[in-house]
């Protein structure tokens, strides 16, 4: 929580003056039982008479008016404070976000990002709203309460003396019990949620076996587990009011027992025993008010906590401060010198290891291998989505890690697996935000993904909203979008990482003919698990297991290497190999 | 659906438990006159304490025991009335989730499949457990608020008439304090919703989209646009914070007022003699409580139209049609392979035909291919095969009997279907390949993981066939999910077999191994294979290319290429040089 401190610094007025204006509140409240009490022994018991009577009553909607004043000033100061953090907190922590590289966040993962994002904020923020509304107001009056008891009777005072800790220890006993079911019924509840889950997305395998039945008992066990815990911690929270409710209630009998007997003895007056049973039901409400308070609190400290570390984290990517060297005719555009990677470095399991190679504008290079082969982190190292753990990532002669990421990743466009589809339409998302792209480049960009077709077809052609994750397109649609996103940049190096795995052989063909056109002037690295789709290429890297097995045209690499020969063989039948 | 119709399905849910309903109602009212009683003792005790040697002690002491046995019954009333409540709720809530899970499972796959998973669930969790915490609970809180409210005002007026008309009086004050911070809340909060939701649309969609927004540096724009989302939710939010934040403020000054107006009017009272200081006491103590009522039942009421809305959706759910009856039909007693489809028509929207008078025979161990561009609608063949959906017209005959005359149960058994989406279940992996037949042995288990090619990456597993597997499969790549749910339908060894892109995420050189653990599987049974890649189809002895939805070509590889149709266009431009 304090680690979210600074936050609050730039509403230190409302910060301040909320809890102070909520503390003239409380004063003005704790006053009104001892006017209640001079009534009655002034204006009743005495000879004040109906004049005092009213002037006192008058004082009393006074206290009340302008208690709410202060009162609703200090809730519009919290209001404005606590909005204002989360406000503020959401637009860092998202700047943050967006400054991580994809180690962080496959470190952190997207769903846990938003999360934190979104529903830890929001009690961050309902916690900065208590803290200035609550957190001054609710002990001083306790304290303010008991104060003013023992200034009406030391020795009857003794009572709150008694109850204040015992209904707090009441309390206690029974936050400790409930809060840690709590967190064990919210658990059972996302299995409950998991097992509803797994049925819809399996539902054909389900029902391909005829497993309704089973997965019926399973969720009525979940259920009933849920059940059990429910009941469990709704017996003892239930708890919590009754005992409240007998603790004050005896305290009164103990006042008026003990209280008679002051009267009784003339050190107390009637009206001073009313003020002292206001007093039990003032702190009892405060003292309700208190465990919630503390709940809330802790609540949002765990959540503050959550978003602190992700505050805290730096990102491991960033500028190196020099622009992309201009093109020169000796040094290749992309060159690996003995790059090895690993996820992990602790354990150090290479994903890659010791790869060496160059590429050239006007090249292609293919790069192809088996499932976990480590293609795409090959790709992944030039534009600098994660660094090397050894060896060096060249562009045009100079280390990556020396350059600014965005001229990098101007100069270097990658067409991802499952590319994301964001939001907006479809011109916004082949622009994706980058200036200077004129309305002609677009339009040839998607020619050469062999996008244009379908989306002049579109409602809206190139205006046509693309609902949320694509889903108004197919998934070669989406592939094609994500092509020409990438070629629209006009890149010197362009990526495409197994980007037409959706498209027909047709489509893919003609998009094959068409990345070559322009990859004339362009260094074209493709990254596929087809052979076809990689055997015109200049140059094929064959990964086996993150170690380069081959590099070499597909004519040499069929007599050289194994692994590749293997691999043409489980596609293609040998007059096809060869064909 | 109507708020009335809604509510009556509601209680016929209670109906089971309406004894413990009525009895926790019962308990509440009790709680409520005892919590209401005791400020008329403790006043009476008060009048017992006037002055210096004017203590009637013997009175307060009869009153500390009535005092202390109303207080020991309202503290037992209460926690029974909250427990009663609890198990109704809970109760409710366990058995209506129960019945939309079990009525998921009769619903046809068109439901799944046109409906978004994630509003179902919302119905299933979040839904529900609102109809229990706002209809049920909510219900028991309107109920003694009604209660305390009724309550109050008959013992003020027992206590005296003239007071207790000026706390009546002062009542419509809480009312339109109440009302207005109600209502204005709920708009504020409705649109603090709407901003709020745009917001986590927004912060999912860019931050689940991270390794394209890092390729095409769109992090500035992204920032902006989250910004400007963020500062319409900062003034809405500021406002609808305030707003609830009015409530506990403007309560207390109403009963402020409240508790002045009893001073001011009980103390004149007094002083003619006609009610006593205890009184007063009393009268304060309830003036204190009053508004308390008022609030919670405005704020119930929003709760409940809540509720009430979110059982209708739970409802829909439970009203839509399930797939017909079949517990009579028969089963399938022996499956000999043999697959015949018969002028079969069918479309998903009647507007937009898909499948027209189709044909086909596969005799007993014949291999079917299907192929065609990604979405020309293989799936629904598949889909019929399966009866996943029915068909308009036409028929399909496995082993000569028509497929809708046996139970489904029995009909699916025949097939081992394998998806390209693979789908494991949080369990071990032991569990999930054992999931068709949870009484296979662990020498069965292994043999099939073994016919797979997975027995060996899962020996590697931390605890090997005993590892769990996380959500969705978390620890395991695509291809070892895929391996497993391929030694699922190894160890069944169905009589027909359906693949849909099986091994499309498996590497080729691992794929052909399994392709000849399916082909020795296979012998001598019928298989429908759909499948990306040309080559491994070749030796189908039916191929079906499909396009948009429809069959346009159908032979066998020599056939389709003599015809040099579409197929041999695609079958071509696999081959095609670039350079073309």
């Amino acid at each position: 929580m304090f680690r979210l401190f600074k936050y609050l610094k730039k509403y230190k007025f409302e910060a301040i003056f909320g809890p102070i204006f909520k503390l003239i509140e409380a004063i003005f409240e704790l006053i009104v039982p001892i006017v209640s009490a001079k009534i009655i022994d002034i204006g009743v018991n005495g000879n004040g008479g109906v004049p005092y009577i009213i002037k006192m009553g008058i004082v009393m909607v006074l206290l009340g008016f302008f208690g709410l004043g202060f009162s609703l000033c200090c809730q519009y100061f919290a209001s404005k404070a606590s909005q204002g953090v989360g406000t503020d907190l959401r637009n860092d922590l998202f700047k943050k976000i967006q400054s991580f590289s994809h180690k962080e966040i496959d470190r952190f993962g997207a769903s846990t990002l938003t999360t934190r994002m979104i529903s830890d904020i929001n009690q961050i923020q309902t916690g900065v709203a208590m803290l200035i509304r609550l957190a001054i107001r609710v002990p001083c009056l306790v304290v303010g309460a008991t104060i003013m008891a023992m200034s009406i009777d030391l020795g009857l005072s003794v009572i709150f003396l008694i109850v204040g800790p015992l209904v707090s220890f009441v309390l206690y006993l029974i936050m400790i019990r409930s809060v840690p079911l709590y967190k064990v019924v919210q658990k059972k509840l996302d299995s409950v949620s998991l097992i509803a889950r797994e049925n819809l997305d399996g539902i054909r395998v389900i029902r391909a076996f005829s497993r309704q039945e089973n997965e019926n008992s399973r969720f009525e066990n979940a259920s009933d587990d849920l059940t059990k815990t429910a009941l469990k911690v709704g017996r003892i929270s239930a708890l919590l009011n009754p005992a409240t409710f007998l603790i004050m209630n005896s305290a009164v009998i103990a006042v008026i027992f003990f209280g008679g007997m002051k009267v009784n003895s003339g050190t107390l007056t009637q009206g001073e025993i009313i003020a002292f049973i206001n007093y039990i039901s003032q702190i009892l409400l405060a003292l309700v008010a208190l465990a919630n308070l503390v709940i809330i609190l802790t609540k949002a400290a765990a959540c503050a906590s959550r978003v602190a570390d992700v505050l805290e984290v730096e990102s491991s990517i960033k500028d190196g401060g020099k622009e992309v060297p201009a093109d020169s005719a000796n040094v290749p555009a992309v060159e690996f010198k003995n790059v090895s990677f690993a996820y992990n470095e602790n354990t150090g399991e290479k994903v890659l290891d010791n790869i060496s190679f160059t590429l050239s504008k006007g090249e292609t290079l293919g790069v192809i291998g088996g499932t976990g082969s480590g293609k795409t982190t090959l790709i992944s190292l030039i534009p600098r989505f994660y660094d090397t753990t050894q060896g060096e990532v060249l562009v045009n002669g100079e280390n990556v890690k020396n350059l600014n990421l965005k001229p990098l990743r101007a100069f270097v466009s990658v067409v991802q697996q499952g590319a994301s589809i964001i939001e907006g339409t479809v011109k916004d998302n082949i622009v994706m935000g980058r200036k200077g792209i004129s309305d002609e480049e677009i339009e040839k960009a998607a020619k050469t993904a062999q996008a244009h077709e379908f989306i002049s077809k579109l409602s809206e052609g190139y205006e046509t909203i693309i609902q949320r994750s694509g889903s108004n397109l197919s998934g070669g649609q989406k592939q094609r979008l994500s092509i020409a996103r990438a070629v629209a940049g006009n890149p010197s190096v362009l990526i495409l990482d197994d980007s037409a795995s959706a498209l027909d052989f047709a489509t893919d063909a003609a998009l094959r003919r068409a990345i070559r056109k322009i990859g004339e002037t362009m260094a074209v690295i493709i990254v596929s698990q087809r052979v076809n789709s990689v055997r015109y290429a200049d140059k094929i890297a064959v990964l086996d297991d993150g170690k380069l097995a081959g590099l070499d045209s597909h004519e040499n690499l069929l007599s050289t290497c194994q692994v590749y020969r293997e691999i043409c063989l489980s596609q293609l039948s040998s007059e096809e190999v060869l064909k | 659906m109507k708020s009335s119709q809604v509510l009556k399905r509601i209680f016929k849910y209670t109906g089971k438990y309406s004894a413990m309903l009525i009895l926790g109602l019962l308990f509440s009212a009790g709680g409520v006159a005892m919590t209401l009683y005791s400020p008329i003792l403790i006043g009476e005790a008060v009048d017992m304490i006037i002055g210096p040697d004017n203590v009637d002690f013997n009175g307060i002491g009869k009153i500390a025991i009535q005092l202390a046995i109303v207080i020991a019954a309202g503290t037992v009333f209460q926690w029974l009335s909250t427990l009663c409540t609890n198990y109704v709720a809970f109760k409710t809530t366990r058995s209506m989730r129960v019945d939309i899970f079990k009525k998921l499972g009769t619903l046809p796959l068109k439901y799944s499949d046109t409906h978004s998973h994630g509003d179902i669930l919302s119905r299933i969790i979040a839904d529900i457990e609102q109809v229990s915490d706002g209809l049920l609970q909510g219900f028991a809180q309107f109920f003694s608020g009604i209660a305390t409210i009724i309550g109050t005002i008959a013992f003020m007026l027992s206590v005296n008439v003239k007071i207790a008309v000026i706390v009546i009086v002062l009542t419509p004050l809480s009312l339109f304090v109440a009302y207005f911070i109600a209502k204005n809340c709920q708009k504020m909060f409705v649109k603090q919703n709407k901003i709020r939701g745009e917001l986590t649309g927004l912060a999912e969609e860019i931050i689940s989209a991270s390794k394209t927004v890092r390729a095409f540096s769109y992090e500035d724009v992204a920032q902006e646009r989250l910004e400007e989302v963020n500062s319409r939710l900062y003034d809405c939010g500021v406002k609808a914070q305030f707003f609830s934040a009015m409530t506990n403020p403007c309560t207390r000054f109403v009963n402020g007022v409240v508790f002045a107006a009893v001073a001011i009017s009980g103390a004149i009272t007094a002083l003619s003699g006609t009610i006593s200081v205890g009184q007063i006491s009393s009268f304060l103590t309830y003036a204190n409580q009053y508004t308390k009522p008022f609030n919670e039942i405005t704020g119930v009421i929003t709760e409940l139209q809540n509720a009430v809305s979110c059982a209708a959706r739970v409802f829909a759910v439970l009203d839509e049609k399930s797939e017909s009856d079949d517990s009579a039909l028969p089963e399938i007693t022996h499956c000999d392979g043999s697959v015949k489809i018969e002028n079969l028509s069918f479309s998903y929207t009647p507007e937009k035909p898909l499948i027209e008078n189709f044909n086909l025979t596969a005799a007993p161990g014949q291999k079917t291919a299907i192929v065609g561009p990604t979405g020309c609608g293989k799936t629904t063949f598949i889909n019929l095969l399966m009866r996943f959906y029915e068909p308009n017209s036409g028929v399909i005959k496995v082993s000569g009997i028509p497929a809708n005359s046996v139970k489904r149960s029995s009909l699916r058994s025949c097939y081992g279907m394998v998806l390209q989406e693979t789908w494991l279940f949080s369990g071990t992996v032991k569990e999930n390949i054992a999931y068709a037949r949870p009484d296979a042995t662990d020498e069965e288990i292994i043999k099939a993981a073994k016919l797979a090619h997975a027995h060996g990456f899962i020996k590697h597993l931390k605890d090997g066939y005993n590892t769990m597997i996380t959500e969705d499969g978390g620890n395991l790549s695509q291809g070892q999910k895929q391996l497993l749910c391929i030694a699922r339908i190894m160890l069944t060894s169905p009589p027909m077999l359906i693949l849909d892109e099986a091994t499309s995420n498996i590497d080729t050189r691992t794929e052909i191994k399994i392709q000849q653990a399916f082909d020795e599987m296979m012998k001598g049974r019928t298989s429908f294979i759909v499948a990306h890649r040309l080559s491994t189809i070749k030796t189908a002895d039916t191929i079906l290319v499909m396009r948009d939805g429809k069959i346009i070509e159908q032979g066998t590889h020599e056939s389709l290429m003599a015809e040099n149709g579409f197929y041999a266009n695609l079958y071509n431009s696999q081959f095609e040089p670039s350079e073309g």
